[in-house]
């Protein structure tokens, strides 16, 4: 097969796999820049999934669901927001417990009503966002190069996916020049001086909780409602802790979350297309070390490749006046 | 006399059993500078943090320029025109000057509209008050006296007529701690009221108008600066008489306990921070190094006492040499009779976590009296935990009270005790008195002179010239790494003021 076509397949399902990837680790860039650390990234994920795929099923709507997802996820994330910013537990334990909640929540209620073994229903077309083309993809297929990149790449891509993409300059803008995001960020690094400008640490706090609710809602109706046809259990596999490790990778900054997000679905689209495929010199290669090879290059990038990631400094601790 | 800027009536607070603030009467005159002092935990941050309404008080009014003011949070505070210099910087360490001085006043919800206006104002500020700093530089990279400016200028910018601030100077070099002083009286001469808490008395002289006198919770005297002295205020605070001057006989100096030769010492980034320095100490004497803060004291205390490695040279201890350039380690030293209370008992000398009766035996816990086979002997760690509490006066007097919850006066104490009474030959202390009361710098002088009189050998390195001048018989001046000179405590203080500026003198600079 021709190489470029080759690449511009391969780019394609990057861009399909990195969806809900960059839309997680932006929730997370959100809670974490002002101090709350979210393990509970794939819990809320999934929850969304589940939430998504149930209400479109039963309204025969992917806009509903899409909300009804991020309903959810907004208010798993106040469970969170509630546990570490206003009881100031840890945070760490209630990220945890919410992934195990919805994890387990998820098959039985999807068990109690639809009765498929934890699945929810296929979804008909109404009930899924299906994929957009762009003005004159059709027309510019056949020119050479450009072609190919305009009709093949960018164009036919679910609504989700741009809105994806375009939440990177998106969040980069509120949180670099809007006042919200200068105080998100300084509330990550020293609650104590957002507190004495007479700014409130917990209702700061909560908003960004919000704002990392929604996006992780976007990503889990993404999941159901445009990547898949219907909710599966488990269906996120991991990736609210990929999105997590991209986050740390991209050092908390949101033009880097693209770029960490971008090479960890790259990883996996390779995967995913190459896990049969004989390679010169090495020969086959398991189907298994192929699906292992993102987390593989994961763990090396993590531990030598990103030089010193500095979380923002009050990431993770209660805010406590003195005394 | 002319009009109050700020007036507290009753003022009362009580967080849970500890009566914090004990209906407190407090008048500041608009346009002075009004000194607030007192031992740690007398109570002066809380009455600033009920002021800037970041507690609020159980009971008391708070009047602003006459009028009777509701500060219920900090914006308040702000609105009525009061601004606060905390003592450990409310700053965002990896935001720009300007961000921080913008966060929270950004006048309108994008940033880039406020920007041009606080850039506008922040060189109309650094005009008016000669407050120079780079609007775009970075406060995690600015030394502690630009942040603390910055801080002023956040005050300022949000239109401040009193400015409080808490213990200025704890963290700032002699120099940085002039320069401002002469800033705040600048603020007074524009017509800005400042409050000055502190419990360093040289300051409150230096530049106080006013100052008003707490004691456990109470205000107990409010007096003219002009007529009144240290040695009044010292017996306010404490309350009782506390005798400022050590008093010591002449020393009378045996053998050499220590001998430093040529040492070399380099920081992690290859800079020389020692740079061949050599001294003796002898028995029954204390040598006192002076220097401002960062001319290589620390390095060389650290690596005299096996924290840190030397380049080069040799330290002899009590007559056996010393592998500092090798496998020397704190342990070995302290088996052979050194003892060394750190410059930071944060970082090197407690583990706050810990309770008072481990901290007491923290680094000799190998020693068989604390054992019981395999086991911690947790009775005579407690037995022994408790002589030195009643022996050093720590309070409060519970071996089992976590360390973090004692004073700074009182954790400096439970080093010193560990340290001291293991009856060591050399006596290494750095910093003895920072962050320490009135009270019980009175206490750990006379045991630094107790301990010279039992014939050790004591090194004292401390940023305090008037500590050093007392307690020390000979004095070592450091700068830039090399000694530049020797002195006797006698010397006056301009002249060791002069060496510790870098004039060296050739001919009694290091052997």
């Amino acid at each position: 097969m021709d190489v470029f076509q080759v690449f511009i397949e391969l780019a394609q399902s990057t861009i399909r796999v990195s969806t809900p990837l960059i839309l997680a680790a932006l929730a997370g860039l959100f809670t974490e820049r002002a101090g709350v650390f979210d393990i509970g990234l794939e819990g809320k994920m999934l929850g969304a999934a589940f939430a998504a795929a149930s209400v479109a099923y039963i309204l025969q709507s992917a806009t509903m669901g899409l909300l009804a997802g991020v309903l959810v996820s907004v208010l798993l994330s106040l469970v969170h927001g509630y546990a570490s910013i206003t009881q100031r537990g840890s945070q760490i334990v209630s990220g945890v417990a919410i992934n195990f909640i919805v994890a387990g929540s998820t098959v039985i209620l999807g068990e109690a009503w639809f009765r498929q073994g934890g699945r929810t229903p296929a979804l008909s077309a109404d009930g899924r966002f299906g994929t957009l083309a762009l003005p004159f993809a059709e027309t510019l297929r056949d020119v050479p190069v450009l072609g190919p990149l305009y009709s093949g790449l960018l164009s036919g891509h679910s609504l989700l996916t741009y809105l994806a993409f375009l939440m990177v300059p998106a969040s980069w803008w509120v949180l670099y020049r809007t006042r919200f995001g200068l105080r998100l960020r300084a509330v990550g690094e020293n609650p104590g001086a957002v507190d004495t400008a007479g700014i409130s640490v917990i209702w700061l706090r909560y908003r960004a909780v919000i704002c990392c609710g929604v996006l992780c809602g976007v990503a889990g109706a993404y999941l159901s409602l445009a990547a898949n046809g219907g909710f599966t259990k488990g269906m996120t596999a991991g990736k609210g802790y990929i999105a997590l490790a991209a986050l740390i990778f991209a050092k908390w900054r949101p033009a880097n979350v693209l770029f960490a997000c971008l090479l960890f679905g790259f990883l996996d689209a390779f995967a995913i297309r190459y896990q049969s495929q004989a390679f010169p010199l090495i020969g086959k290669v398991p189907v298994q070390l192929m699906q292992a090879l993102p987390y593989i290059l994961t763990i090396i990038l993590l531990a030598g490749f990103i030089g010193k990631a500095v979380p923002p400094k009050a990431g993770g601790i209660a805010y406590v006046k003195e005394r | 006399m002319s009009e109050l800027a700020i007036e507290l009536k009753g003022i009362d607070k009580s967080f849970g059993v500890v009566h914090a603030n004990r209906t407190i009467d407090l008048k500041v005159r608009k346009g002075t500078i009004h000194g607030i002092v007192g031992e740690n935990g007398a109570g002066k941050s809380t009455l600033m943090s009920i002021l800037y309404g970041f507690y609020q008080a159980d009971r008391g009014d708070i009047l602003i320029d006459g009028r009777k003011r509701d500060i219920r949070d900090p914006n308040a505070a702000i609105a009525a025109g009061i601004g606060m210099v905390h003592q450990h910087f409310m700053l965002v360490e990896n935001f720009t000057v300007l961000e921080n001085i913008m966060l929270g006043a950004e006048e309108s919800q994008f940033l880039n509209a406020g920007i041009a206006k606080a850039r506008a104002e922040l060189r109309r500020l650094e005009r008016d008050y000669a407050l120079e700093v780079d609007p775009d530089a970075v406060i995690g990279e600015l030394p502690v006296g630009l942040q603390q400016r910055v801080e002023i200028l956040k005050a300022l910018y949000r239109g401040a007529d009193i400015l409080i601030l808490d213990e200025p100077t704890g963290v700032l070099t002699p120099a940085e701690a002039d320069h401002l002083f002469r800033i705040l009286e600048q603020l007074k001469t524009e017509g800005k009221t400042v409050v000055f808490i502190t419990h360093k008395l040289r300051e409150i002289m230096a530049i106080t108008d006013e100052v008003s006198v707490m004691r456990r919770g109470k205000m107990v005297a409010t007096r003219r600066t002009a007529e009144t002295s240290v040695e009044e205020l010292a017996e306010l605070m404490v309350g009782r008489r506390v005798l400022l001057r050590v008093d010591k006989k002449d020393a009378t100096p045996g053998d050499t306990k220590l001998s430093v030769r040529d040492l070399t010492v380099r920081d992690s980034r290859g800079v020389t921070m020692v740079d061949g320095v050599s001294f003796d100490i002898r028995a029954g004497e204390i040598v006192g190094i002076a220097g401002v803060a960062g001319n290589g004291q620390s390095e060389l205390l650290e690596t005299i006492a096996g924290m840190r490695r030397a380049a080069s040279g040799t330290v002899t201890l009590s007559g056996r040499t010393i592998d500092v350039c090798g496998a020397a380690d704190p342990s070995e030293l302290r088996r052979r009779g050194l003892a060394h209370v750190p410059e930071d008992r944060h970082h090197a000398g407690l583990v706050l976590q810990f309770t008072e009766s481990e901290n007491a035996i923290l680094g000799y816990h190998g020693d068989p009296k604390y054992r019981s086979g395999l086991l911690l002997d947790t009775q005579a760690i407690r037995a022994e935990a408790e002589a030195k509490i009643a022996a050093y006066d720590i309070r409060p007097p519970d071996p089992r009270l976590k360390t973090a919850n004692f004073s700074g006066g009182n954790q400096q104490k439970i080093v010193l005790a560990r340290e001291m009474e293991r009856d060591p030959q050399v006596l290494i202390i750095g910093q003895p008195t920072r962050g320490v009361d009135v009270g019980a710098i009175e206490f750990i002088h006379r045991r630094i002179i107790e301990m010279r009189d039992q014939g050790k050998a004591v090194l004292l390195v401390s940023v305090e010239l008037d500590e050093i001048r007392a307690l020390s018989d000979r004095i070592l001046v450091m700068f830039a790494g090399r000694i530049a000179g020797e002195r006797t405590p006698a010397a006056s203080e301009g002249e060791i003021g002069l060496l510790m500026a870098g004039v060296e003198d050739g001919g009694e600079a290091a052997q």
